[in-house]
Order: C-alpha cells, then structure tokens, then sequence
C-alpha cells in the first residue's frame, strides 16, 4: 500500500554540491543577475569551473521581490542599448534554456499626466524608435481602448493625458526565469552553492585571490559582484567604495481575481506600477522608501500612497483586498543607471546599480558581465557603465527619463 | 512607519520629515584643489552603512528644522537624535533612561572612572531636550 503514496521525486533542477577549495571564478550572489553571469560564462566564454556564492536562498532577494515588469523604453542611447538587448535576449530565452517562463509580451503602459509628462513621453517615444525600441503615443481614447479598465475621465485629480507603450514590453513569471538559468547552468557544470556568506577577501597586494565564506575559504582567480542592495557592503571587505546607496522598495500583491488587466500600466506622476500576475493577482509596486535601509521593509505610507493612486486610475480595485506586502533591498545610484565593470581592486569585478530595475535588465547583465569577468575589459553595452563615469561626469541620467521614477 | 522625535516638536510620524542622507559630510574646504576623484567622492559617494548610522532629517511640515540622527538601518530603531553641529554621538547602544551613564562609561575606562556621572546630560549633546538617550517606539 505504501508504494502507492508518494510518487517518484521529480527531477532536481540543480544540485547542492560542496564548495571546492578553489575555482576559476567565484560569482558573488545567486540571484537573476549571478545566475545569469555564471550561465553566460560558461555558455560564452567555456568557463564551466565556477561557482556561485548565495548566501540565503537561490533566487530568494530582489529576484524573489520585483514586480517582473521587462521593458527597454529608456531615454538615453547607453540605457536603450542595453534594455533593449535584454528585451531581445528575453523574447529567446524560454526556447535556449529549454523553459517556458511565461514571458508574456502584454506591451506597457507609461501614463502621462501633465503637460510636462506629455512632452517627455513624446519625447521619448522619438529618441526610443530612433534607437530601434519599438514606442507609440496613445490618445486617451487609445488608452482606454487598450486597457478598458482605466478610468480616464476628467473628474480625477490628474486625469490621465495620453501614454507612451510598448508593445514588445510584458511580464515573466521571475522565480522560473531563476530556475530556467539555475538548471542550465548545473548542466554546464557550474556550482551553486547556497547558504554561503562572503565574510572576507583574501588579497594578494591589489589582486584578489580568494573569498572567504561561513562554508571555508575558496581559492579564485577572478571574483564578480553580483549582490544588489549587499554590493556596499562586500565592497567594503575588499576595500572600496561604491557610490551607492541601499533602499527598501516595497510591493504588493491582491487576492486572485479574474481576468481584468490586460497589460502593464505605470504611472511616474501619480506614482503605481499595476499588472496583473498569470494566477490572478494584481501587482503593484512604487517608489523606494526615502530613508536607508537593509531590512527588507518599508513603512506602510509608501504601501497606502501606492494604493491610493491604483484606486484613483481603477475604480475596480477598490472592491480588492492586499493580500501581501513585502520589501526588497535595492541599490540606487545618483544618476539611476546600473553600475558594471571593473573595481579598485585587481581581478574584482562589480554588478551593481540596478537599483529599482534589475529584472527586466537580468540576460544584458548577466551576458555583459561575464563577458566583463571573462576577457577583463567591458563589453561595448556595459562599457558607459564604468564606475568612472562617477569621475569623468558622462552620467546616465534616467532619473526622470526612463518612464518611472526610481 | 517611523516615530520620530523631532528636538524642536517631540514624536511625530515619519510622514512629517525629509530624509537628508549621511550626516558629517562637510563641504570641501578648498574646492580649488580638488582633483576628479576628490570630486566624485564628495558629490556622489556616501557611506551606506548596515547598522548605525548617522544621517540628517528634516522636520519640513513642522518647525522645518534640520537635525541629524543615528539610526540602525538593519532594525531601523532609532538611538539617538541630537542637533546639527554636534558630533556624533559615541554611544550606539541603547539604554534604558536612568542606565545612560553606564553605557558611556565603558568608553571611558581607559581615562578613568570619574566622567560617568556628569556624562549623562553634557557628553551627549546629542541627546535631545526632550530628554531621554533613546526615543522609545522607534518604528512602529
């Protein structure tokens, strides 16, 4: 009798090896953007004896938190670039990594609702379709044609002027892009490591040469940075300063409901970011938390501000109920663009900046940077990325710019 | 949300305030010599410690005064808030009212043990005239 109650246990996606005592590269956080890098290493650049560092769970930070909003429609050539080439390597992924992580290319929605959003939007449709990035501007009727649940009458306090959207642009179920990543690099021979803590560096005059963890010490040649609101604090180990700074920014999700929201809406002015989940849920997100933080929580105004603007653009969801709130840790940057290249220290290498964008710009970092790892020069995408820039002044400025405010 | 206790109004929901980043950052004091770097550091670097921290608010729907506070960024509790100018106050533990002593004296030991008793209202400068070393309710 007891053979016929438990079926067989599926397939492992990954296994859980022991650390090695040394590796050709050690990457830093087992999240979208570590998982990416080490798959790219190892797909790209045949280096398949690696390791990924996470110290909690695969996949269980900002990977785990986001909203899995992908789209490219930045304003600045460097961004669009970028983005774009993520968006291309998102709509290729699910066939290459043998996994269907739903990505739904529903389009997004950028509303307008001043004069002013109006005139950037428009401007930023321009500078997006001369970059390739396919953009329209939608009329309110066109609006609502495409997304009926919105109110866009006069009678709220900003009425809602027109969009930009993004045809291409969409969702993805974000756990399984991580296990799609995860697996793959398993079969390419790459260890993931969980419950590993980075406590330390081990250096050899500039150069690094080892990490040292709560699991014993790994020898490496080379070392990427790959832990989002964390990437200050490792840097202090090895002994440098990022220009960063570590938010919480919260989400939430409602109860199940049926189909309602048929595509991505966000709102920089009156501040939301709404779609709706595959199951059901509806998804929001805003701002970051004003103060610094690292304890994966915000203070609940943010959440009540962010649902007092959905209500106002959907009346329907007035009736809905938050189910859940959480809080993830990200790392912002003055000029609101990610931070990629090489670091003070010899052989060290930094991802880090994403700030409150990281998932949709998950396969361009990971395929940039270990392209970064591997050769030890930037890679033409990621090369105006340099934490240089911080010197030179050739920020990206996107606050602003890039549709949403971060 | 936050509590926090402003030295000009006392406890007041986070709402009130501005967050103003790091506190002690002075301006450069010859901007002149400043090369690139030096630049980079003061205008986009800052500290972004896990555990206290020290860094500067704003009560702007109150008195609209700034002051500067320490913080945990990790728990979010709040040890103590004390005006701008001072410096930074040396206690990072939280002590109950009447035990503020106890903490500062550990820091003291290597001069002597005569300080405590007058260091609960003069080396804390910091430590507001609402009183207390720690406002209580930090986070809420």
């Amino acid at each position: 009798m007891s053979t016929h109650q438990l079926p067989e246990h599926p397939e492992f996606l990954w296994h859980n090896p022991e650390p090695k005592s040394s590796y050709d590269a050690v990457i830093v956080g087992g999240g979208g953007h570590g998982l990416a890098t080490a798959y790219f290493l190892a797909k790209n650049h045949g280096m398949t004896n690696i390791a990924v560092l996470e110290k909690g769970w695969l996949a269980g930070g900002n990977m785990a938190r986001n909203t899995t909003i992908i789209r490219s429609n930045y304003l600045w050539d460097e961004s669009a670039a970028i983005y774009e080439h993520a968006l291309k390597l998102w709509e290729i992924l699910p066939e290459e990594l043998e996994y269907d992580f739903l990505f739904s290319q529903r389009g997004v929605m950028n509303l307008a609702h001043t004069l002013g959003d109006v005139r950037e939007s428009i401007r930023r449709v321009g500078a997006n379709k001369l970059n390739g990035v396919d953009a329209e501007w939608l009329e309110p009727d066109q609006v609502k044609e495409l997304c009926p649940i919105l109110n866009i009458s006069d009678n709220i306090r900003y009425p809602v002027m027109g969009a930009t959207y993004q045809p291409r642009a969409g969702i993805a179920k974000h756990d399984h892009v991580a296990w799609a990543f995860a697996r793959k690099c398993d079969e390419l021979g790459v260890d993931i490591i969980q419950n590993c803590e980075v406590t330390g560096f081990l250096k050899d005059g500039n150069r690094v040469v080892g990490v040292k963890t709560n699991r014993g010490t790994i020898n490496t040649e080379k070392v990427g940075l790959c832990a989002a609101g964390h990437s200050s604090v490792l840097a202090e180990m090895a002994g440098f300063r990022l220009p960063i700074q570590s938010h919480p920014l919260q989400a939430l999700v409602s109860e199940l409901h049926e189909p309602v929201h048929p595509t991505v809406v966000m709102s920089n002015h009156v501040h939301v970011y709404v779609s709706q989940a595959h199951k059901g849920e509806l998804v929001m997100g805003a701002g970051v938390d004003s103060y610094n933080g690292y304890g994966q929580r915000g203070s609940f105004h943010v959440i009540e501000h962010q649902m007092a603007a959905a209500v106002e653009l959907f009346p329907i969801f007035a009736r809905a109920h938050v189910l859940r709130t959480w809080g993830g840790i990200v790392d912002t940057t003055l000029d609101a663009s990610p931070i990629m290249g090489t670091t003070p220290v010899d052989n060290m290498f930094v991802n880090c900046g994403w700030g409150t964008g990281g998932f949709k710009g998950t396969p361009a970092a990971g395929l940039t940077f270990a392209h970064t790892i591997a050769t030890g020069a930037p890679h033409k995408l990621n090369k105006p990325f340099a934490l240089e820039r911080f010197e030179t002044g050739a920020l990206i400025d996107e606050h602003g710019a890039a549709a949403v405010a971060h | 949300m936050l509590l926090i206790s402003c030295p000009n109004c006392g406890s007041r929901d986070e709402t009130e305030f501005h967050y103003g980043g790091q506190a002690h950052v002075p301006y450069p004091e010859n901007p002149n010599e400043l090369n690139d770097r030096e630049w980079a550091e003061y205008l986009f670097y800052r500290d972004n410690t896990k555990g206290t921290f020290a860094e500067r608010w704003l009560h702007s729907t109150g008195c609209r005064q700034w002051f500067n506070m320490l913080r945990d960024t990790v728990t979010y509790d709040i040890q103590a808030v004390y005006p701008m100018g001072a410096p930074r106050p040396s206690t990072a533990v939280p002590a109950a009212p009447e035990s503020g002593t106890a903490s500062l004296a550990a820091d003291s030991t290597t001069t002597g043990t005569t300080a405590p008793s007058t260091s609960a209202t003069s080396t804390a400068p910091g430590i507001t005239k609402s009183g207390t070393t720690a406002p209580e309710g930090a986070t809420k």
